[in-house]
């Protein structure tokens, strides 16, 4: 049975290796400062007792004041999950650090990512579309996103 | 030993000199190839940009989205219910389990829990749909050996007795629609279940035919031992799941690790692989195939006879929050995140889809073997592109 890890309690386990990293926490969920996201992820992976080895899925959504892109993670040897969240503010150019690095499974999410919600992830090695084509104007899963007109 | 050609069977580089004076002097380039969209190996319209060096890979770049409509978008203007047509059309050959993991995770988000009736009809339309995936898979991954539609059809004729099943259930054969928030569409009619007995009585013996056929078959054994091998970490590493995962040896199941619905109350045994090669997973889908008919089996024994629909409103609006729920689909973990605003329709529908990231490890498999390899590393994966590419 996998145990999903609250929050808070995430919170605290973090606290020593990544000090002031963590922006708030509710439920399961923990948000943490968006140029953090790799030393935290770095250090939920390699930790013994946390060893979040399996990266379920990353999604995005945009709250139109910002985004945020979550984080599913799971451990397969502790049997245990967390959510990670992360805000990026701004329309233009919004960034978060890529965790291809540590997960290999985050490369096309993390181009797919890019593609529909236009969020950059520093670090990708190859961040281009993926399913869209190069060229396509905007980033279609914007809520402020508009049909090409005709 | 002499060819036709009076030739003696030498190795071919020895042939080839004798042939063409001159010729192993003559200098090589890589040459980059367009394996689709249109191919009827792609498994759909996918296309592999591969660069050889004569018939070895030296490098791929599979290219998505020629099937891309959008769905994650469209999703967000229509109600909860409606949602469900779409999921029918993400994964087209395992339509039951895209309406299953897309309801639980709506079911989560609005705090519904179904009656156990409808679970349990739930899970026999799951296992049913595994079985059907994993058929179209093993007739497919034949296929590109080489054993042209034979096998295919052989397989087929075991789906389609799925499908007739589906078709009592719902109506549906392929985009099925089934699964509600909140239970299933209809309770299964008096003549499902005496037919669903007589499935669950001969599909054992055709499974002993694919294998008696298929398990020893020298040409399959050949071209598949040892060929992609993907090793536990790296799989891990790079979030492959499901078969493919299993296959490299880890029994990793989310009907056993996080069990949802009724697995936990149904006993079955999670196969796995030795050597994580194509070999494997191609046999894991033959084991896995009897394990979910046992399941269907209990499921049948347990079933009880109640409501099939949770009592909800006919617009559903589930408070403002986000969830994340997760199945073991026949191709892997299949999730959805769904947040809701409080309105009537998804705020964001996103869908963990399992072969699109099955797909990342592609080039690390096919790298230094043959272009008729890389077929078959691709049927092994169990692609589906209405799901990668959404």
């Amino acid at each position: 049975m996998i145990r999903p890890i609250p929050g808070e309690e995430l919170a605290r386990r973090i606290q020593d290796a990544c000090p002031g990293a963590v922006e708030r926490w509710a439920g399961l969920d923990l948000w943490v400062r968006p140029e953090r996201v790799l030393e935290v992820c770095q250090h939920l992976k390699s930790d013994s007792g946390l060893g979040f080895n399996l990266l379920n899925s990353i999604s995005a959504v945009d709250y139109v004041e910002h985004f945020e892109v979550v984080y599913h993670l799971t451990s397969t040897s502790h049997l245990h999950s967390a959510v990670l969240k992360a805000r990026v503010f701004g329309r233009e150019d919004p960034t978060l650090p890529s965790v291809v690095g540590l997960w290999q499974g985050a490369d096309y999410q993390e181009r797919e990512i890019w593609d529909l919600m236009g969020v950059r992830f520093e670090g990708h090695p190859n961040l281009k579309r993926i399913l869209l084509w190069e060229g396509y104007p905007g980033h279609p899963l914007r809520r402020d996103y508009l049909e090409a007109p005709r | 030993m002499t060819t036709g050609l009076g030739l003696s069977a030498a190795p071919p580089g020895e042939r080839y000199k004798r042939l063409l004076p001159g010729a192993m002097s003559m200098r090589s380039e890589p040459v980059t190839v367009n394996v689709g969209p249109q191919h009827p190996s792609t498994h759909g319209v996918f296309r592999l940009r591969v660069t050889f060096d004569g018939e070895i890979i030296l490098d791929v770049e599979p290219i998505f989205g020629y099937l891309h409509r959008g769905s994650e978008k469209l999703a967000e203007e229509r109600t909860y219910t409606q949602v469900i047509t779409l999921t029918d059309r993400l994964d087209y050959v395992a339509s039951m389990t895209n309406n299953q993991a897309y309801v639980l995770a709506a079911e989560k988000l609005a705090g519904l829990r179904p009656p156990e009736r409808a679970m349990y009809l739930r899970v026999i339309a799951a296992e049913l749909q595994r079985i059907a995936s994993h058929l179209m898979a093993t007739g497919f991954l034949l296929n590109d050996l080489g054993a042209f539609a034979t096998p295919l059809m052989y397989c087929f004729r075991e789906r389609e007795k799925i499908l007739d099943l589906f078709e009592m259930l719902c109506g549906a054969r392929i985009t099925l629609s089934y699964m509600r928030v909140g239970g299933v569409f209809q309770d299964a009619p008096e003549d499902f279940w005496p037919a669903l007995r007589k499935f669950l009585k001969e599909m054992p013996g055709y499974i002993d035919e694919y294998e008696a056929l298929l398990v020893e078959n020298e040409i399959l054994v050949t071209r598949t031992r040892g060929v992609s091998v993907l090793t536990v970490d790296h799989a891990l590493n790079a979030s492959v799941t499901g078969p493919m995962l299993r296959a490299s040896g880890f029994p990793w199941d989310l009907r056993v690790v996080d069990p949802y619905e009724v697995y936990d109350r149904v006993r079955f045994d999670v196969p796995v692989g030795k050597a994580g090669d194509n070999y494997d997973r191609f046999k894991i889908r033959l084991d896995e195939m009897r394990q979910s008919l046992r399941i269907v089996e209990q499921c049948v024994e347990q079933i009880e006879p109640g409501p099939v629909r949770a009592e909800s409103p006919a617009l559903l609006r589930p408070p403002a929050g986000d969830a994340y729920a997760r199945i073991e689909g026949p191709k892997g973990e299949l999730g959805f995140y769904l947040v809701s605003d409080g309105s009537i329709a998804p705020y964001r529908f996103k869908l963990r889809a399992p072969s699109f990231i099955n797909l990342t490890v592609l080039r690390d498999l096919v790298i230094g073997w043959k272009l008729a390899d890389m077929i078959v590393t691709l049927g092994s994966i169990d692609i589906n592109m209405g799901e990668v590419d959404r």
